[in-house]
């Protein structure tokens, strides 16, 4: 019985089958006579017009071809950005923790994920991509209002505006998030909501618009006053974020005991994972930065893997000769470190000089976090600074020496793009976007802070850091070992 | 009647377990435990910071015996246990009272 309608079922897909391909056959044939028939009997002038028709008619589908191409691939970015946040950097983040704050430590990062979306439809896009100064764009798109899916040749010409709109979003998410480890397991939620609010329109839309706006200051492609080139947010995103991370650390001061009482990781394996979804997420941050899916994303794509790679073997080996051992922990730091610095530089620099950055950010990382830090004593509990602030102002002047005019000459054809090529002057213009991001991240971030401290203070009570920040916070446990 | 209360290395359990199976000890208990002896734990580096780490993995393995089996049973134990290594565990032997069988109120050794 069942093999009798299995065959019943088998020979009515085969018709089918048949009838489709002979259908889809006709249309096709349809499709390529027609201009042949109308060709027949027709005067010269007819003739050329006919032709010029189907020539414009060709190019609309060519351009049309594209633009699908494209927006699958940045739409497929825009999601991979997202999982760098959640779960990527919850994790990275929720596994360098005691156990007694890892929900309070992933909810800061998820929480950025919900206010900085609604901050962005309402007022920050604008402020960060719409028409303004060459400090902060205007007010022309707050609520989103114009932008719809027709493309802005002058951001990206062959994807809808609302595909640029929400994948910058990711970028004004993750950045925010990455702050929340030099403050981490000592910062009341209340207080940190506000914080990061102001701090998405009072430095990320700035720097943003400074980078990457129309007319803004920084901005290489559109003729700014300091073209600096940032292929996706070594100073945008990592220059800010760490350097705030070092100030917000400085200004609330140390964790309960520090640094006496350990405070060892409680599951390097969170941790872990998260890294690797890091990595994995960064495809979509730097190669998606192309904004197109064509020849440019690939070369940001392979500079990303490279850089990653021989950062963590720096980072690997520095630890291995200096403490005998290499750690896990150590190996996944550094993979994030060269993601870091090969952030600025993707998309302008050769494998081979990828290379080259990732294994200086991933020693020079090694370094701060574990030297510079307990020089100055400063408790950037998770390292924010360390990795993004001085991986990101690294990989941020090494694309001033290795940026290549033959990966991207944003400069125009055969000028020479970074410092090896002979064009000195990139490194200024360079050291000019680092400092402008370091001097706003530190001005910006010092107001604020003070402004929520005076309001609702910035740190919990001493007895809800001891009790800890999932129950003190959320009330609740990331881990009920009693059931 | 008498209890030994052995600590021993994690990785050593399943060789006591077997040893004491073999010499016909019918139950044991086994608990999951930390703690440290004269070795006082060890470092570990997280980025670059130094940790002493004293309370170390262990597992506690508590059977009670008859007086007769007595020697066999820590005779057994560490023989399985031992490593030569420090940190290999002590064992505790301490006087039972009574034992009782919640099933059927069978009381003293028979009963284990």
């Amino acid at each position: 019985m069942r093999l009798r309608v299995a065959k019943v079922y088998l020979s009515l897909l085969f018709v089918l089958i048949v009838a489709g391909s002979a259908i889809g056959g006709s249309r096709m044939m349809a499709q390529t006579a027609a201009p042949v028939a109308m060709t027949g009997g027709m005067s010269q002038g007819d003739r050329i017009a006919a032709l010029e028709k189907q020539n414009a008619d060709n190019a609309a589908l060519i351009a049309a071809a594209q633009s699908a191409g494209d927006n699958a691939w940045m739409l497929v970015s825009a999601a991979l950005v997202l999982m760098m946040s959640g779960p990527g950097l919850a994790l990275f983040y929720g596994g360098l923790v005691r156990k007694k704050n890892i929900l309070g430590t992933m909810m800061q990062t998820f929480a950025m994920m919900a206010v900085i979306t609604v901050l962005w439809a309402l007022v920050t896009y604008s402020l960060a991509f719409g028409e303004g100064n060459a400090f902060i764009g205007g007010l022309h798109n707050v609520f989103l209002k114009g932008v719809g899916l027709a493309p802005d040749p002058k951001y990206a010409a062959t994807i809808p505006l609302q595909t640029f709109m929400v994948y910058q979003l990711m970028f004004a998410i993750i950045t925010p998030a990455l702050i929340t480890g030099a403050f981490a397991e000592r910062m009341k939620f209340s207080a940190m909501l506000v914080f990061m609010v102001l701090w998405a329109l009072i430095v990320y839309s700035p720097m943003a618009h400074m980078v990457w706006g129309k007319g803004g200051l920084l901005n290489a492609s559109l003729g700014g006053r300091f073209p600096t080139l940032d292929f996706a947010g070594g100073t945008v995103v990592h220059v800010t974020s760490g350097v705030s991370a070092l100030i917000t650390a400085l200004y609330l001061g140390k964790r309960l005991g520090y640094p006496k009482v350990p405070m060892p990781p409680h599951s390097v394996v969170l941790s872990f994972i998260g890294a690797c979804l890091l990595w994995v997420g960064w495809f979509g941050f730097n190669a998606g930065s192309a904004l197109s899916a064509g020849a440019l994303a690939t070369s940001a794509f392979v500079a990303t893997h490279f850089g990653a790679a021989a950062a963590s073997i720096g980072w690997s080996a520095a630890e291995w000769i200096r403490q005998g051992k290499p750690s896990a922990l150590g190996a996944i730091s550094g993979c994030v470190a060269g993601l870091v610095a090969i952030t600025p530089a993707a998309g302008f620099v050769t494998p081979m000089s990828a290379l080259w950055i990732g294994l200086i950010a991933g020693v020079g990382c090694y370094f701060m976090v574990v030297k510079v830090k307990a020089w100055f004593g400063y408790d950037d509990s998770l390292d924010a600074f360390g990795v993004h602030g001085a991986g990101g102002t690294m990989g941020a002047i090494l694309t001033g020496v290795f940026a290549n005019s033959v990966v991207y000459p944003i400069f125009g054809a055969g000028k020479a793009t970074g410092l090896l090529e002979g064009n000195a002057h990139q490194l200024l213009n360079q050291i000019v976007g680092v400092g402008i991001a370091w001097s706003l991240s530190i001005v910006g971030t010092l107001v604020i802070l003070f402004v929520v401290d005076k309001m609702i203070g910035l740190r919990v009570s001493e007895e809800d850091e001891r009790e800890g920040l999932d129950l003190s916070q959320h009330g609740e446990e990331g881990y009920d070992w009693a059931h | 009647m008498q209890k030994i209360e052995a600590v021993i290395q994690p990785s050593k359990l399943d060789a006591v377990k077997d040893a004491l199976v073999e010499i016909g000890v019918e139950g044991m208990t086994i608990t999951e435990a930390r703690g440290h002896g004269r070795q006082k734990g060890h470092t570990e580096f997280y980025r670059g910071r130094e940790y002493a780490i004293d309370l170390l993995p262990k597992v506690k393995l508590e059977v009670v015996v008859t007086d007769a089996m007595l020697e066999k049973a820590i005779a057994a134990i560490t023989t399985a246990a031992r490593t030569g290594a420090i940190g290999d565990g002590k064992i505790f032997v301490s006087k039972i009272d009574e034992a009782i069988r919640i099933r059927n109120d069978e009381r003293g050794e028979i009963a284990l």
